[in-house]
């Protein structure tokens, strides 16, 4: 797409506790568009998921209590679905709701997420928290490649991997 | 969800964050079990424990000298779970790349009407 517009970076991914994974990002664009991209399904197709995903359901009922569902179709035919339930909405600042990956096997292994956007000079920061029940369903979230860059204490492992590599 | 034991491949050991530490810990150094006892302040049976877990899957290595054990970080075992992340944080920088490029046109479809 266009190359001359100003993108504030990459996401980054951190581990603030055994439970949370914390997903930060900033966009240029004010609140209310970056809050009407999350919870307007149009939207969401557009871009949630894969660019190669099918999406089969996109549903968004938002009001405190209301419910969301996401289904897609991904590469090879597999079907990945989500869903959960708003708990709060404080347009265009924030969202708590829960999330549920249908394909994990315990019930009672939702997540909390809580979505911050937070404008400043026209700039929106946004955080998503993920607030698992139990540190083994976070981890085995990370492990499920829903995470987008565990940068646990990486960075230095990064730095043995280069050094280690230099010195091969 | 049943996990897998953590001596089934380096994903699964580093998965507990105390074995990340330990990693930490050792660096690029070559240490011994007390060494790492002092730098973590954790017990000698728990280091111990630890890097049982990681030198059975290779990220760890050992080499005796004299009546020490010395313990390195084996930085090619380290390489898939780092090619690992880079590869996740680009699954999610696509999602929100795609996020920004569709905030850059509803941005623009705003400043028209």
């Amino acid at each position: 797409m266009s190359t001359t517009r100003n993108r504030h970076g990459s996401a980054t991914v951190t581990l603030p506790s055994d439970r949370e994974i914390l997903i930060t990002r900033q966009f240029d664009a004010p609140a209310a568009l970056v809050f009407k991209a999350w919870t307007t399904p149009e939207l969401v197709k557009r871009w949630w998921g894969f660019d190669s995903s099918q999406w089969l359901v996109c549903e968004i009922d938002l009001r405190v209590g209301g419910g969301w569902r996401y289904v897609t179709r991904e590469e090879g035919g597999f079907e990945v679905g989500f869903h959960g339930e708003f708990r709060v909405i404080d347009a265009p600042h924030r969202i708590v709701s829960t999330e549920v990956y249908e394909g994990f096997p315990e019930p009672d292994a939702g997540a909390l997420n809580t979505i911050v956007f937070d404008e400043q000079a026209g700039v929106t920061t946004m955080t998503v928290n993920v607030l698992h029940t139990k540190k083994e369903h976070r981890d085995a979230h990370i492990e499920s490649g829903m995470e987008g860059g565990m940068q646990i204490s990486m960075n230095r492992l990064e730095d043995i991997v280069v050094d280690l590599s230099d010195a091969a | 969800m049943p996990r897998a034991p953590t001596t089934t491949d380096a994903f699964n050991a580093v998965a507990e964050a105390s074995r990340r530490d330990l990693l930490d810990a050792i660096g690029a150094e070559e240490v011994t079990v007390n060494e790492l006892v002092d730098r973590l302040g954790l017990s000698q049976p728990t280091v111990s424990k630890h890097l049982g877990v990681l030198r059975a899957v290779d990220l760890v290595l050992v080499r005796t000298a004299g009546r020490n054990r010395w313990y390195r970080v084996n930085g090619p075992a380290l390489k898939p779970i780092h090619d690992w992340v880079r590869s996740f944080e680009r699954t999610w920088n696509l999602k929100l790349d795609r996020l920004d490029d569709l905030l850059v046109e509803l941005k623009s479809q705003e400043e028209i009407q």
